[in-house]
């Protein structure tokens, strides 16, 4: 109780001091408002980017490996990567015959074709080349229909199944089932319907459709590196199994002991390794320029309380007078200084909140604002607010009461 | 009559440093005030009576000598431990009356037991009450811009009183006051004083200093004389 009727002083003490200087305050304050909707910006954006992420990067699968030509982060010598030979049905067929440990596997054939149906045309549309075992080493299932099966794959059926945006495209509230289309001039039968799949980094994922690969146009001599997709039952089986097809392809490509791999295996752990690394920097100069703006925002303030204690000697004077302690007069201080660096938080978190909308609209991406965040960007001000306020309240509670009861 | 002194300077000392030259501003004043008693400080400027007065009221300490205030020797305390006396045994009456602007007249009166850490109901019942002593009742929720001077030394009487100090020191108090209204705030020290308050009035003008029962004159930091009166002022010549 006794320590609450003080409390309540010095937050009228603060508030006096902000209803009497409010664009003082706010520009003082403005520091510490960039600062925090910096902060702010970047965790909201981050989160938002990073539940996304995980999310997309789970489908992946963590008991899946993707041989191709390129690893999916490129660190070395990318001219020495553009002159490895291609991955072809060759690997595949190798792989298929010796490889012990995957329990799927499926090679993968891209392209962007056109289709038709009617008079309708869609142009570049992602056709995958692939066989049954797709659906288990791309997690993926159909909404509509069924998946084509082993047999239709060994005798090139040319049957086909579409993706959300192609059906709505082409057929609209049509049942697509049966109808047969066109890609790239070749009829297909539509035999399903891929499951909603949204997009996965503006790429639209259900603008695709998959065929058997045994149909996919010159399958057996592309020059186009394929990927082969490779999945293991038991995820204690992913090193081994890596082990194994590393065997199997340098055998088959004939690479000397000394030769390095001219292949990649890739994997989801590299792609979530690379992106924490690639969000691990932006948020380190971010924090930087937060930073930044925090001490030059702290200096603000600092500056702005000295003056504020210059003003207000004659009143530090006469509640020195009336019995206010040092500490009492710090404490004044200190909550005027907490109050104008927590406008700058409150206002930053709002500032910091709404910025990171416009590119998360833009990504399509839900903002997810946590309290944390929040706690973050009240923390931060509170913060400096502190260590700003303690210099000039520590100056005014050592003010000689009667020289400051003089003061004009 | 010496048993209970209120206060009891015993050759009281101060020296103030200014640049290179040294102010003796006072000389080994030795004085004992007793409960109840209605002093006034008077002398010229120089005197010394402001620097006499700041020890006192505990504001400052003395370079020498040692202050009695009820019995405790407070000459050579800190600034806190001398804050808390400020708080709890004295109440200030100044001639710039030194409210808070932007405080109401009963706020104004609640700093001291804010300071004091009393609660707020007990706090304000007793903001009131001080405040009807000096008849403002009416007035509480005024600022000090809203209020006539006279109004405004009433709200400091009242904020000087609110704690039960044991001494009221006042400064000046009629300094920035027309003489009608100065006459006005007399009367209430007087009434206070009637009440069995203790009160030290510092003044230069000889019919303000005449209210008080004792005048002690001041002159180059040493006490010149001590004039005691007798109660009917108003028959003195």
């Amino acid at each position: 109780m006794v320590f609450w009727a003080r409390v309540m002083e010095y937050l009228r003490f603060a508030w006096d001091a902000l209803l009497a200087n409010k664009i003082r305050a706010f520009l003082t304050t403005l520091g510490i408002l960039i600062g925090v909707a910096a902060i702010i910006f970047i965790f909201t954006l981050i989160q938002a980017i990073n539940r996304y992420v995980e999310g997309e990067f789970a489908n992946l699968g963590s008991t899946t490996v993707y041989v191709s030509k390129f690893p999916w982060v490129i660190t070395g010598n990318y001219f020495e990567l553009r002159n490895r030979p291609p991955i072809t049905i060759r690997e595949y067929r190798a792989l298929e015959r010796y490889a012990t440990y995957p329990r799927w596997m499926t090679p993968v054939f891209e392209s962007m074709r056109t289709i038709e149906y009617r008079s309708k045309t869609l142009e570049s549309v992602y056709v995958v080349g692939c066989n049954a075992q797709y659906t288990e080493t791309h997690n993926t299932e159909t909404e509509l229909g069924r998946w084509f099966t082993a047999s239709e794959v060994r005798s090139a059926r040319p049957v086909c199944i579409i993706g959300q945006s192609v059906k709505e495209e082409l057929f609209g509230k049509e049942n697509p089932i049966g109808k047969r289309i066109k890609i790239n001039g070749l009829p297909y039968k539509v035999i399903g319907v891929l499951e909603k799949k949204g997009s996965f980094f503006g790429f639209n994922m259900d603008n695709q459709t998959i065929i058997p690969y045994t149909t996919f146009r010159g399958y057996t001599f592309n020059r186009r590196s394929i990927t082969i997709a490779l999945k293991v039952e038991n995820p204690d089986d992913l090193e081994p199994m890596k082990d194994e097809i590393r065997g199997i392809l340098r055998q088959v490509r004939k690479l000397s002991p000394r030769e390095s791999d001219n292949f990649a295996i890739n994997q989801q752990d590299m792609l979530t390794d690379f992106y924490r690394k690639l969000t691990g920097t932006s948020f380190l100069v971010v924090i930087i320029i937060a930073t930044i703006s925090l001490v030059v925002g702290g200096i603000g303030i600092m500056n702005i309380m000295l003056v504020s204690v210059t003003e207000r000697t004659r009143e530090i004077g006469i509640r020195k007078a009336v019995g206010a302690t040092r500490r009492q007069i710090m404490f004044h201080f200190i909550t005027e200084s907490l109050a104008i660096s927590l406008v700058g938080g409150v206002l930053g978190v709002m500032v910091g909140v709404l910025a990171a909308q416009v590119p998360l609209s833009y990504m399509h991406l839900e903002s997810g604002v946590t309290v944390g965040t929040v706690l973050i960007g009240f923390f931060f001000a509170a913060a400096v607010g502190f260590i700003s306020g303690l210099y000039p309240a520590y100056k005014a509670a050592r003010l000689n009461p009667i020289d400051a009861l003089r003061y004009e | 009559m010496a048993k209970n002194p209120i206060i009891r300077l015993e050759d009281i000392h101060k020296v103030y440093t200014l640049g290179l030259t040294q102010v003796h501003a006072l000389r080994g004043i030795t004085l004992t005030i007793e409960r109840g008693e209605y002093v006034a400080i008077m002398g010229p400027s120089g005197s010394g009576k402001s620097t006499l007065m700041n020890i006192m009221g505990c504001l400052d300490v003395p370079t020498k000598g040692r202050y009695f205030l009820n019995g405790h020797d407070v000459s050579q305390l800190n600034d806190d431990a001398l804050a808390r006396i400020r708080n709890k045994e004295i109440g200030f009456v100044f001639q710039t009356f030194n409210l808070l602007p932007r405080a109401t007249a009963l706020h104004n009166v609640e700093l001291p037991l804010i300071y004091n850490g009393l609660p707020g109901s007990r706090r304000r019942g007793k903001a009131r009450l001080a405040l009807e002593k000096v008849g403002l009742g009416d007035r509480m929720h005024h600022k000090p811009n809203e209020l006539s001077g006279g109004q405004r030394q009433r709200v400091a009487i009242a904020r000087a009183l609110v704690n039960d100090p044991s001494i009221i020191l006042a400064d000046e108090p009629t300094g920035n006051l027309d003489s009608k209204t100065g006459e006005e705030i007399m009367e209430i020290l007087d009434h206070l004083h009637a009440q069995g308050n203790t009160i030290i009035l510092v003044t230069h003008e000889d019919f303000i200093a005449r209210h008080a029962h004792k005048i002690i004159y001041l002159r180059d930091g040493k006490i010149e004389d001590i004039e005691e009166m007798s109660r009917s002022v108003e028959e003195k010549p």
